[in-house]
């Protein structure tokens, strides 16, 4: 795609007065302002994150393994579905995204660092702040939040002590997101390297860019909504409440106002990643550059109006029902342009099935199972018969977990060698995908089935015709988590040691190209200073 | 683009306000949490955890400022920080759209349902039959026994007229600058500031107006509505007033040149979007 001027060696060796390295002991991870140093907080914060939103979901399975109640006290279960969705959301999805783009941006786009890199470094320490508060809420009078993650009133209203608490974390959350997105529009726009145009970008910045742009957009309309639970709780005010003319639905409307647009945000990334990563094992560049720019642009549009689909069931005028099935319904089309390029760049391509590649195939395979279901719920009458049933469960899962969440591992497992210098375990790697991929279908396959069968979702009893599917799902997710042991294992063997990695590390991406590859790997602790030339 | 491969972008070394800011925004929020739901120490928290966030903030802004005043700034990281105000303010836009969309939605959606539009025939019926009241409402149960309501006149008017014209003084003082002028730039701010306050304390007497005609924050949707955005504009006008001031402080001093003066600017973005917001306010609360 793009010819550069400079060599690895060459960036090198520019050592400027001003260039340093890190700072000595741990003061080095709480002070730094380097986009590497940051980007490895946030993905190390996300993993652990993820082992313990995952924790979460084991609890949850296990009470469903069998029919009856047997491991936990139903309050206990609410608790564990609702911060199960909090922690996966916001503490590992959101923060894996923004740990990715830390470390890929400036170098893909040809910058020396973030734009605003002292900010940069309170986007990161907000969250584990957040997230002290909001697991806190576990172990007071009360519980956790137990609601569910929409935190819809009246019932979010009326749970214990964690209300205000979880409110406050999500304000936190927000105001790291916010910062996060300003500090990459702001590299985009400002820090690429002289000759990249828009048009040049990679299509990893490309995504990052139009998620940034949805994330200052609905974050804020999300502390609107749980400021407006806030009051309403201690205030008095009556947003949420009939007797004093307000509506409990119209906190669903602001909610999912954000909430639709959320879901992009925990996706666009991932294409991104996929889009970058197929070419690259298929060593053919890209199929449909532009297209893919103008898809990604149209879903971010699109986002902004079919936030309803969400409340098909809540008694909507029939007109409403109609614009937000149709809307939701187009969707379909920019996706599907993004499914079909994938397809086409792999097309009479010299394949190779390294484990990113493996990941990338599963996203596109697996995300695509999720995309025909939300299909089936975007139909307003299927969805009165789907709404709030495990259907559900298994279409966001099977969009979120083989998704976005394979689409992050197949960035880590594509990107661990240039970060750590060292090839990971090839055949860990292997193990780990074909464990991952078996194990997720048989966790999330069968919730289409109990969910069409009419399962609901959020009860942690179920009716005895749907124990055998619930127990085939828990042995799935017990498979799927203990899989993911693996990952970490991977990753620290990587630091560790391992095959020395070239600065290109796959030989697909001479082909692909892209100015991160320009660099040794592991890269300089400043990344491009002075800027290479993009031609 | 503006500059050329050769140029290299300021980043500073390590940043120590941010984790401070991190542990004062815990204990002020996780403070308020406590005190809501009635522990004694919230209180106490709550306001050390503002203490350090005015420390972090006067502690970090400082050392901006210090490095802006000894030019370490040049245009390319000039430009980020346009970039980064200019999309602050828009999510800011988009806070005040949650809170104005609940106006719009409860005034054209949810309230005549309740009056038995629509769908709402039934739900109107058999649930709140007597219920007849439209907009300005304080719901089917009357929220707060009182049907006041605020009118345009005098005060809102007087207050878009004061925040209009504070408009036109910071831009007064924005051509001072940039024609070198001090004397203009500094008495422009300072009517600026002036007028901000002023704004301020006018709507402090609408607010005990209100109160004493028994329209409150619990008079069901038409209070809360009232009272949420006028009182979150009032907040941001504060904190934009409090912006200016330091420019004021920051231009006595001497600080700021015609070609470079940013954080003035940004201080005046803001002054401006807090103006827009009051003009939505002044036609969809007050007048309509
Ligand atoms: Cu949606």
């Amino acid at each position: 795609m793009n010819a550069y001027t400079g060599t690895a060696d060459e960036h090198l060796d520019h050592d400027h007065g001003d260039h340093h390295g890190p700072a000595p002991g741990y003061l080095r991870w709480v002070t730094t302002t380097n986009h590497k140093d940051i980007g490895t907080l946030y993905l190390w914060f996300s993993l652990l994150m993820f082992f313990i939103g995952g924790a979460m979901a084991l609890i949850i399975r296990a009470e469903l393994f069998q029919p009856g109640l047997q491991i936990v006290d139903p309050h206990f279960f609410n608790q564990m579905t609702t911060m199960h969705a909090l922690v996966m959301i916001f503490g590992v999805v959101m923060p894996a995204f923004v740990g990715l783009a830390n470390w890929m941006l400036p170098m893909m786009v040809g910058a020396p660092d973030m734009a605003l890199p002292r900010m940069n470094n309170w986007s990161f320490w907000i969250l584990p702040f957040a997230f002290a508060l909001m697991l806190a809420t576990l172990f007071m009078e009360g519980g956790g939040p137990a609601a569910g993650w929409t935190l819809y009133p009246p019932l979010s209203l009326q749970g214990g002590d964690s209300l205000p608490f979880v409110i406050f974390s999500i304000h936190m959350l927000g105001a790291s997101s916010i910062m996060g997105a300003i500090n990459i529009i702001a590299t985009i726009m400002n820090l690429r390297a002289p000759g990249m145009t828009y048009m040049k970008m990679p299509l990893f910045v490309w995504t990052w860019f139009i998620t940034a742009y949805l994330l200052i957009a609905v974050m804020p309309v999300l502390a609107g909504a749980v400021t407006m639970l806030l009051t309403d709780a201690f205030f008095g005010t009556s947003f949420f409440n009939a007797a004093g003319g307000g509506d409990p639905v119209m906190f669903q409307h602001i909610f999912w106002f954000f909430g639709h647009p959320e879901v992009y945000i925990l996706i666009l990334p991932a294409f991104g990643l996929v889009s970058e990563i197929i070419p690259t094992f298929s060593r053919k560049p890209l199929f449909g550059y532009t297209s893919m720019v103008y898809a990604t642009s149209s879903i971010a549009f699109l986002s902004f109006i079919v936030w309803a689909h969400h409340m098909f069931t809540v008694g909507m005028p029939l007109v409403g029902e109609l614009f937000f099935m149709f809307t939701t319904m187009l969707i379909a089309v920019p996706t599907g342009v993004k499914v079909f390029n994938w397809v086409s760049t792999m097309w009479r391509g010299a394949m190779t099935f390294e484990t990113p590649m493996l990941f990338a195939l599963g996203f596109v395979v697996m995300f695509t199972i999720g995309g025909f279901s939300g299909l089936m719920l975007a139909m307003t009458p299927i969805d009165f018969q789907y709404h709030d049933t495990y259907f559900v469960v298994a279409h966001f899962h099977y969009v979120l977990v083989p998704g976005a969440v394979f689409g992050i591992i197949a960035g880590v497992y594509y990107w661990l060698p240039k970060w750590t210098g060292h090839h990971y375990n090839e055949t860990l790697g292997k193990w780990h995908f074909w464990l991952s991929t078996v194990f997720v279908n048989l966790l999330f396959f069968p919730m289409h089935f109990v969910g069409l069968a009419g399962m609901p979702r959020r009860i942690p009893d179920y009716a005895v015709q749907f124990a055998d599917f619930n127990a085939i799902a828990t042995l799935g997710a017990f498979g799927f988590g203990f899989a993911q042991i693996l990952l970490l294992v991977a990753v620290v063997q990587s630091i560790l040691g391992g095959a020395k990695a070239t600065g290109q590390v796959w030989d697909g991406t001479e082909i692909t190209g892209g100015l991160e590859w320009t660099l040794s790997s592991p890269p300089p602790y400043h990344s491009f200073s002075p800027q290479p030339v993009v031609k | 683009m503006a500059h050329t491969a050769d140029n290299i972008y300021y980043v500073p070394h390590t940043a120590k306000w941010p984790l401070i800011g991190s542990v004062g925004l815990t204990l002020l929020l996780g403070g308020f949490a406590a005190y809501l739901n009635g522990a004694a120490v919230g209180a106490n928290l709550m306001w050390a955890g503002l203490a350090v966030m005015v420390v972090m903030l006067f502690g970090w802004f400082g050392t901006v400022v210090g490095e802006s005043e000894s030019g370490t700034y040049q245009s390319w990281e000039d430009k980020s920080f346009r970039i980064g105000m200019a999309w602050f303010i828009f999510s800011e836009v988009m806070f005040f759209a949650a809170f104005f969309g609940a106006l719009f939605y409860a005034r054209s959606l949810s309230v005549p349902w309740l009056l038995g539009e629509g769908s709402g025939a039934t739900t109107h019926q058999f649930l709140w039959s007597a219920y007849t009241e439209f907009w300005p409402t304080n719901g089917p149960e009357d929220w707060g026994d009182s049907d006041f309501h605020m009118g345009w006149w005098p005060l809102p008017f007087i207050n878009t007229v004061i925040l209009l014209t504070s408009g036109l003084t910071v831009t007064w003082a924005h051509h001072g600058i940039k024609d070198g002028k001090r004397g203009p730039f500094i008495l422009g701010l300072f009517l600026t500031v002036a007028l901000g306050f002023l704004f301020v304390f006018l709507q402090a007497v609408e607010y005990k107006e209100a109160y004493h005609e028994g329209l409150k924050l619990t008079s069901g949707i038409y209070g809360s509505t009232f009272f949420m955005l006028t009182g979150f504009h009032g907040l941001h006008v504060t904190l934009g007033a409090i912006m200016l001031t330091v420019m004021l402080f920051r231009a006595i001093r001497g600080h700021f040149t015609p070609e470079r003066h940013f954080a003035f600017e940004a201080a005046a973005w803001y002054w401006h979007f807090v103006d827009v917001v009051w003009l939505g306010l002044f036609l969809f609360v007050y007048i309509l």
